[in-house]
């Protein structure tokens, strides 16, 4: 047990990580920091740490995801854990029962970290009940994505100084996200307005009791925000169900370079990805000199290699 | 013509009508005394008005009494154009539109191809421009290909021009679908109308179900057919917020429950097709095809409850329904023929009906065809005040004639009027000022 470790432990008192919910914002802080000490680990030469040496940690997807299983794998490996990834096609996957019969097979396999992304919401959470293990949410239903939230709120901090006095509008397909979720309660407990743009047929019921503030026209409600973040809507949704057609999102919710004009000079563009362009935002946005897209997937590996060092100090043994 | 065009070659004469009884439902005016048109615009309408205020050149009518009023505007009618114009085209529909003093008509989506792309609400708006003679504003699909399942590109359709949303004679079914599209009509402050009649309840029905439709052998649709599906519709209107209109409602039941629902302050309306308001299922008689439509009559109780209905203000709104049918589709067996009556021409002419019954007040019925969908739609007609477009009529409420098939107008002769007697008929349409039905009987 190192004397980093010990700290860890006092200033993030979790053995899991379900959610931004429940974590104070102190705790946030905490993981924004080691967030930025792993980005400059994540670029020297040398990138391997020692923190998870030794320790088995188990990648369970129900849900298929390039980018958050990558960046999990990468984070682990560079803190020098072995990680295995597992794919569970979920067609195949009886839910409920099969779910808590997979987490007695892989606890009898003494993993110590476990990363779950599931499509229903609260799946890691039963999980994780069922298991000796740190866990760590990638995503649950449209439920949250913590790590998400905290990359992006690593993004914003690094360039705008701090969260707190910040306004930021989610905008899109706010009902079926985790992501906005998440970032709602982060944002919040972080001390910035959080405002959510969509049709209303993208906007969960009594969404304005979740601490936001509701727009549903684009040129209103990104007025003098800070931070534009543009959420995926997916195909099987803008064919007639919630929007009626791609060119009607685009053209009255698609972020272009006339709506983002309504923004603050100085706002920048987020987009959790993958992105539809020529969907929810224009590729002249997308790929121009405010969009911080790029770096938020730097921002991820590093966000997510924190949390693993933070939850390292509650394993088991320690 | 559509709503902006002023069409033709040269600007009209100033026009003069002295010697009038104005109606103008959206001031309440009911008066003797002149209006004064020109540049396609009413100048000026009311008891104080000189006629010698007219512009140089103005043509002076005496009305010698008769009454001058804001051309009707028609939120139901099923034009044949694009796909069946041997039924009806823009233009054969604008010419009947004029003889019964109809200015504008809202044209329903059920065309082939369905109106349900901004670019074929372009295409009825060019026809019209070029073909009609009375406004004609599109109405454009709610859901894709009327399909009920997918939503079309309301904040599109509606830049394009359409001034209203609906599924013309099809019912959305699927509440979950019907909730949604409310909600994203919503956002875009478009109007939401629809034809309340579970196509459950209602399948294999061809007239109100009840007596008559047991002696005649015919299968019934049931008064809760239209009921069930306009409360759904109204607690869905009340959820989302959305301005609905039911397209027409046909029983007292459901008059009622938009009564209760316009009570608690929803954002909903109502409509009613001549027919229910002067016709009941005992004029089907020998199985005559041409009083088949969706709603069906009704029986003569229904009638009444609807007629009080409009007296009240409790629907908003009555319509022709105008559906052309040829005899490919109408000479049929009773079950087997189309819904569906013709009815631009005799919209007046039956609404007088009412009148002279001295059951509803002039002001009421020409209200409920000319402020009242103005204000549903959002257009800046269907009044004579000073600076609203001069679509006027003249019409005497009290000439009697009947209505002979060699001189219906419209291109289909399906009319539940035919031989009917009537009190009351159109003189002159002007259409922003100009003449577009002189009267020559």
């Amino acid at each position: 047990m190192t004397a980093h470790t010990n700290d860890n432990a006092a200033s993030f008192p979790h053995r899991h990580l379900l959610g931004i919910e429940g974590l104070q914002p102190s705790e946030i802080l905490t993981l924004l920091d080691l967030a930025d000490q792993a980005v400059e680990v994540s670029r020297q030469v040398e990138k391997k740490k020692a923190v998870l040496r030794g320790r088995t940690q188990i990648n369970l997807f129900f849900e298929a995801s390039t980018r958050t299983q990558s960046s999990f794998e990468l984070a682990g490996k560079r803190l020098g854990a072995d990680v295995m990834n597992m794919s569970v096609a979920s067609s195949s996957v009886k839910k409920g029962e099969t779910l808590i019969d997979t987490a007695a097979t892989l606890n009898a396999m003494h993993p110590d970290l476990l990363v779950v992304r599931h499509h229903a919401a609260g799946a890691v959470k039963l999980l994780a009940d069922k298991v000796g293990c740190s866990v760590v949410n990638a995503g649950d239903g449209a439920h949250e994505h913590p790590t998400q939230a905290l990359l992006d709120a690593l993004t914003m901090r690094r360039h705008k100084g701090q969260i707190a006095g910040l306004t930021v509008a989610i905008c899109g397909d706010i009902r079926h996200s985790r992501v906005a979720r998440s970032n709602f309660l982060l944002l919040n407990a972080l001390g910035a307005r959080v405002r959510v743009v969509a049709p209303r047929t993208l906007l969960p019921a009594s969404v304005d009791r979740l601490g936001v503030d509701v727009y549903t026209d684009m040129r209103t409600g990104l007025k003098d925000v800070d931070i534009v973040m543009m959420l995926r809507l997916q195909r099987e949704r803008m064919s007639g169900a919630f929007v009626p057609s791609v060119r009607e999102y685009f053209r009255y919710w698609g972020l272009d370079a006339e709506k983002l004009s309504y923004a603050k000079d100085d706002a920048l563009v987020m987009h959790p990805g993958p992105m539809n362009r020529g969907v929810e935002i224009d590729p002249e946005i997308a790929d121009g000199p405010r969009s911080l897209i790029r770096e938020q997937v730097e921002m991820g590996v590093a966000v997510r290699m924190a949390v693993l060092e933070a939850l390292a100090a509650h394993l088991p043994n320690n | 013509m559509n709503g902006d065009a002023n069409g033709g070659n040269g600007t009209p004469a100033p026009v003069v009508f002295s010697n009038a009884r104005i109606v103008d439902p959206a001031r309440d005016l009911d008066t003797k005394g002149t209006v004064i048109i020109a540049d396609g615009v009413i100048q000026a309408a009311g008891p104080d008005v000189d006629g010698k205020d007219a512009p140089a050149g103005a043509v002076i009518t005496d009305c010698g009494g008769k009454v001058v009023a804001p051309g009707l505007i028609d939120m139901r009618v099923f034009v044949g154009e694009p796909g069946h114009e041997h039924r009806e085209t823009l233009r054969s529909a604008s010419k009947a539109a004029a003889v019964g003093g109809v200015t504008t008509i809202i044209t329903m989506p059920d065309t082939e191809p369905v109106i349900d792309e901004p670019a074929l609400v372009d295409y009825v708006l060019r026809r019209a421009r070029d073909t009609a003679i009375v406004r004609v504003h599109p109405a454009a699909a709610l859901t894709k290909g009327l399909e009920g399942t997918a939503m079309t590109e309301i904040g599109m359709l509606k830049e394009a021009g359409a001034v209203a949303f609906t599924d013309g004679r099809h019912c959305i079914a699927n509440a979950r679908v019907m909730q949604r599209l409310m909600t994203y009509a919503n956002e875009f402050g478009a109007l939401v109308m629809h034809h309340p009649q579970d196509a459950n309840l209602s399948d294999g029905g061809v007239m109100n179900m009840g007596e008559t439709a047991s002696r005649l052998g015919l299968m019934g649709v049931p008064l809760e057919a239209e009921i069930i599906m306009l409360e759904r519709d109204l607690r869905l209107a009340a959820m989302t917020g959305a301005a609905y209109h039911a397209a027409q409602i046909s029983c007292g039941e459901s008059a009622e429950i938009v009564r209760a629902a316009k009570a608690k302050g929803h954002n909903v309306t109502a409509g009613v097709s001549i027919n229910h308001l002067t016709l009941n299922e005992n004029d089907i008689g020998p199985y005559r095809t041409f009083f088949k439509m969706s709603p069906p009559l009704r029986l003569e109780d229904d009638r009444r409850a609807m007629v009080e209905a409009v007296r009240d203000g409790i629907i908003d709104v009555i319509v022709s329904s105008h559906d052309p049918q040829d005899v490919e589709t109408k000479r049929h067996p009773f079950a087997e023929a189309a819904d569906g009556a013709i009815g631009l021409e005799t919209l007046l002419p039956a609404a007088l009906r009412l009148v002279h019954s001295e059951d509803v007040p002039l002001m009421t019925v020409l209200r409920a065809m000319t402020s009242r969908p103005a204000q549903l739609l959002g257009l800046d007609t269907g009044t004579l005040k000073p600076g609203a477009p001069a679509d006027v009529i003249v019409f005497d409420p009290d000439t009697p004639w009947v209505l002979a098939k060699e001189d219906i107008v419209s291109r289909s002769k399906n009319s539940p009027f035919e031989d009917a007697r009537f009190q009351g008929r159109v003189l002159r349409t002007l259409v922003a000022g100009r003449t577009v039905h002189p009267y020559s009987g």
